[in-house]
């Protein structure tokens, strides 16, 4: 019973007498254009950062080499190399890491999991997000006066463990909350499943929310260690020295670490200086690359792990 | 409480609930003065600046801090005109808002409402890389090869050190952090919404700017403020590509002393302890920490009064 | 009911003709052969249980299926005796003319002006746009409670109101069908009422297809009724399928398939 009506093909349009004009040839030309526009800005970036990549190889490839690796700073580009600053780094990082992950835990769980509504917390949080959008150099203030002078009987003065101290309150806030984060994500009922057995809080914390949780933690605080390894400026203002011709020896010793040394030979007029500045960058983006390799490589074993 | 209830019957089962409470007491007990260190931070962070700025105003008056138009805390008519390194921040700072807000929310956009899965799971990992580089790379980058090579044959008379290759260069840095807040606030904005504006016969263009973006504004304008908060604090770029000559203006094609690239200059070893150019250092460091705190004040406020609850 | 009520397959004019209408969701179907006529000026209610195909069937008017990457229309649709889904039909243009409300209001985070300005504008509006907004408010029953804050997020507005809303914004642009999608089953009885009394109004303009699960709605609403069904697969999926589309009154008092009898009288759905 239906009628058959062949479709008109010519007949797209089917006017109405309307006050109405969707001109829509010149609206979809300006579609068309915003097309462009927005993959030509993603293209941009792209290029921009293809183009770094390829400057940093094109200038720093011809001289990496072992001797580079483990050389000293010197005043000849060609027999200068970055064993001490890399070495620097790596104690630096070991300071920042004793310190800030169990504190940026400890504080992380104690927000999302013990606090109370109350004036304290409140405090806490909006502390946290400040602190977040405090200017890194500014960290290297507070720790040229707080771990440099004020308890240089315990730091020793511009040592390495001020250096690390004061990039572990710098990435403080990462860490918290990718931890409330992860803390967040686990259901509900996982809680409610162990207070239901007489555990206590914490017990549940421990043993149920935790392991869960420990993934999620571990990668951001590797991206935060990621952060603070490429940061220059606190420890310019803390008084990580360019010029060091011995590797650290201890918590209390003097250093340079990587970027610092890449910022000093960047600033020297000299070309051959700028190539060793480009092989700098090439080492420090390979223990960047490490670090991120080895938290995608966490995430997914403990992913694994779980299913 | 658990005492009065008696829960425990049986002889084989009896959990040590005093033992509990306590290991669980002294566990909140830490955790507390964890949470507690970042206020200590904070008031550590706020009580040097004091200290050190009031040192610091009490030999130069802060009148003239705010009133002279020169900068040259080394020389014996030493002027503290910070309007000096404020208006070279702000060129840098202006020039890479101008760089990473358009390229970082059009390419949100392209992220949440044009790319497919499939190209978005090559482009999110490239942008986080770029996010990820340290900013003395990008610093290197603006002065070995965006600007002798890059600029340079373009503007000739261009100075090797400069506000312009500096701002470029930093709005590239921090464009990926536009990207990503500002494609969560997109992706956040309910489905039925775009569906409401195509059904009314709108394009996918016309949806977009005219719907989406005033509903994910609130995630938009924090994701910028945080932008602009972290371009007017960044210091190696700056440091590297922009210079260490005090100049007052809007010319970007000159080099320029930041805020940040000052306090550098001071703490790499020019000025000594206690000296006032030493103390000047503070008091510019708090002047940074109160434009950028102001920012966080306003962003939290806008968040606030424009965020649209959807269900 | 008025007894001059045109049948579906009637003399009144055609507006909108599905024929052998099968829906696709990747690979699987998910309506299968659905013919169906809608008459000029009346209200069609689409009825069934959850799982048969009713919106998928309605957003197929509109093309808002074209939004889905993996959704797929074979057969053939027809408005006013076009071929919607012919190469040459814009789909833009297509939505401008069969207006469409959803389930859950979904007023634009924009002024109540605003939100019934936007579509006329996309459109092309050439006339009085103050004009506009007051007429299509007052349709909708709106004006009394927002003329004196048009300025006002609408946002602001209660469900109902902002249902309503919705339903201003579909008419401004002066479409030839509503298409509403549940419109009423986020809402409070009473708001609903209102909204029902405004279909009976909007009907002496427009076309109006209704899809409902509430049954009384359906009854007191619309002219004519289309009952779908969903039937499982070998696959494990559910395929709807229009069982049965008469006048209301028939659908309800005396339908011609057993099924439709047995979820009328409440027994499944």
């Amino acid at each position: 019973m239906i009628a058959q009506t062949p479709p008109s093909p010519e007949s797209a349009s089917v006017a109405a007498e309307r006050p109405y004009y969707p001109n829509t040839s010149w609206r979809y030309g300006l579609d068309r254009l915003f097309v462009i526009a927005i993959w030509s800005a993603i293209a941009i970036a792209i290029a921009a950062l293809g183009l770094l990549l390829f400057d940093i190889l094109l200038d720093g490839l011809p001289t990496l080499s072992s001797q580079f690796l483990q050389g000293f700073p010197s005043r000849s580009a060609e027999r200068a190399g970055v064993y001490p600053a890399l070495l620097g780094t790596i104690w630096v990082m070991l300071v920042v890491m004793f310190v800030s992950f169990p504190l940026g835990v400890g504080a992380g769980i104690y927000l999302e999991e013990f606090a109370e509504d109350n004036l304290f917390t409140r405090l806490v949080e909006i502390n946290i997000n400040n602190l977040a959008g405090v200017p890194s150099i500014i960290y290297g203030l507070l720790g040229l006066f707080l771990f440099v002078r004020l308890l240089a009987p315990i730091t020793g003065g511009r040592t390495v463990l001020s250096g690390g101290l004061t990039l572990a309150l710098l990435i403080l806030p990462v860490i918290i909350v990718a931890t409330r984060e992860a803390l967040r994500a686990v259901p509900d009922s996982l809680r409610q499943g162990g207070y239901a057995l007489g555990a206590t809080r914490w017990q549940v914390i421990w043993e149920q929310v935790f392991p869960i949780a420990l993934p999620g933690i571990l990668t951001g605080t590797i991206l935060g260690l990621s952060r603070a390894i490429g940061e220059t400026a606190p420890l310019i203002v803390v008084g990580a020295v360019a010029y060091i011709s011995f590797v650290p020896e201890g918590l209390q010793s003097a250093f340079t670490v990587l970027p610092i040394q890449i910022f000093s030979w960047a600033s020297r007029p000299q070309q051959p200086f700028h190539a060793i500045a480009a092989s700098g960058i090439i080492v420090l983006m390979i223990v960047l690359l490490l670090m991120n390799g080895a938290a995608i490589y966490l995430r997914n074993r403990f992913q694994k792990e779980r299913l | 409480m658990t005492a009065e209830l008696r829960l425990s019957r049986s002889e084989l089962w009896q959990p040590n609930r005093n033992k509990n409470k306590l290991v669980e007491n002294t566990v909140k007990a830490i955790t507390a003065a964890f949470a507690f260190v970042s206020v200590i931070a904070t008031f550590g962070i706020v009580l040097t600046l004091i200290v050190e700025t009031i040192h610091f105003f009490g030999v130069v008056s802060p009148l003239r801090f705010i009133s002279e138009t020169r900068w040259t805390p080394l020389f014996s008519s030493a002027q503290f005109g910070i309007i000096v390194l404020i208006s070279a921040t702000l060129r840098t700072a202006g020039i890479a808002i101008l760089v990473a807000l358009p390229l970082g929310l059009l390419s949100a956009i392209c992220l949440s409402e044009y790319a497919g899965v499939r190209v978005r799971k090559i482009l999110k990992p490239l942008l986080e890389i770029l996010a990820g580089i340290p900013t003395v790379v990008f610093g290197y980058f603006a002065l070995t090869l965006v600007t002798p090579q890059l600029l340079q044959p373009l503007i000739p008379g261009l100075s090797g050190l400069n506000a312009l290759s500096a701002g470029l260069v930093l709005g590239l840095a921090i464009m990926p952090l536009v990207t990503s807040l500002s494609e969560d606030a997109i992706y956040a904005v309910p489905r039925s919404l775009r569906d409401g504006a195509y059904a009314l016969g709108a394009t996918k263009r016309e949806t977009i700017i005219a719907v989406v973006l005033p509903a994910a504004l609130s995630g938009i304008v924090s994701s910028l403020i945080l932008a602009v908060s972290r371009a007017i604090g960044e210091t190696m770029i700056v440091t590297l590509a922009a210079g260490q000559t005090p100049n007052l203006g809007i010319d970007p094609t000159v080099a320029v002393l930041t805020m940040t690239a000052y306090i550098v200059q001071i703490f790499k070893g020019d000025a000594p302890a206690g000296s006032i150019a030493y103390l000047s250092a503070y008091a510019v460091g708090m002047t940074l920490f109160v434009m950028t705190l102001l920012l966080n004040i306003f962003s939290f406020w806008f968040v606030r009064r424009f965020r649209e609850k959807y269900e | 009911m008025d007894s001059n009520t045109p049948l579906p397959n009637g003399t009144s004019e055609v507006v909108l003709r599905a024929k052998k209408l099968n829906v696709y969701y990747g690979s699987n179907r998910a309506v299968r052969d659905v013919d169906l006529d809608i008459s000029e000026n009346t209200v069609v209610a689409f009825i069934g249980p959850s799982g048969c195909g009713k919106s998928t069937v309605l957003r197929c008017f509109n093309r808002m299926n074209d939004l889905i990457a993996a959704a797929r229309v074979e057969g053939s649709i027809t408005f006013r005796d076009d071929d919607i889904y012919a190469p040459n039909v814009d789909a833009v243009e297509l939505r401008s003319r069969i207006g469409m409300v959803f389930q859950r209001p979904n007023p634009f985070p924009k002024s109540i002006y605003e939100n019934i300005a936007f579509g006329a504008r996309i459109n092309g509006y050439k006339g009085n746009m103050d004009e506009l907004v007051e007429q299509s408010l007052r349709k909708a029953a709106l004006w009394d409670e927002v003329k004196d804050k048009l300025k006002q997020s609408g946002l602001a507005l209660s469900g109902g109101q902002q249902q309503r809303l919705c339903i201003a914004r579909a008419i401004a642009i002066s479409p030839e069908v509503i298409l509403m999608d549940e419109p009423c089953s986020a809402l409070d009885p009473i708001s609903t009422l209102k909204v029902e009394e405004l279909i009976q109004e909007l009907k002496q303009q427009y076309t109006i297809i209704i899809v409902t699960h509430n049954m009384q709605q359906a009854s007191r609403v619309s002219d004519h009724t289309a009952f779908y069904n969903a039937e499982a697969t070998e696959k494990g999926n559910k395929i709807g399928y229009l069982v049965e589309y008469d006048r209301t009154e028939v659908i309800f008092q005396n339908p011609a398939q057993q099924k439709t009898q047995e979820y009328i009288s409440g027994r499944f759905g």
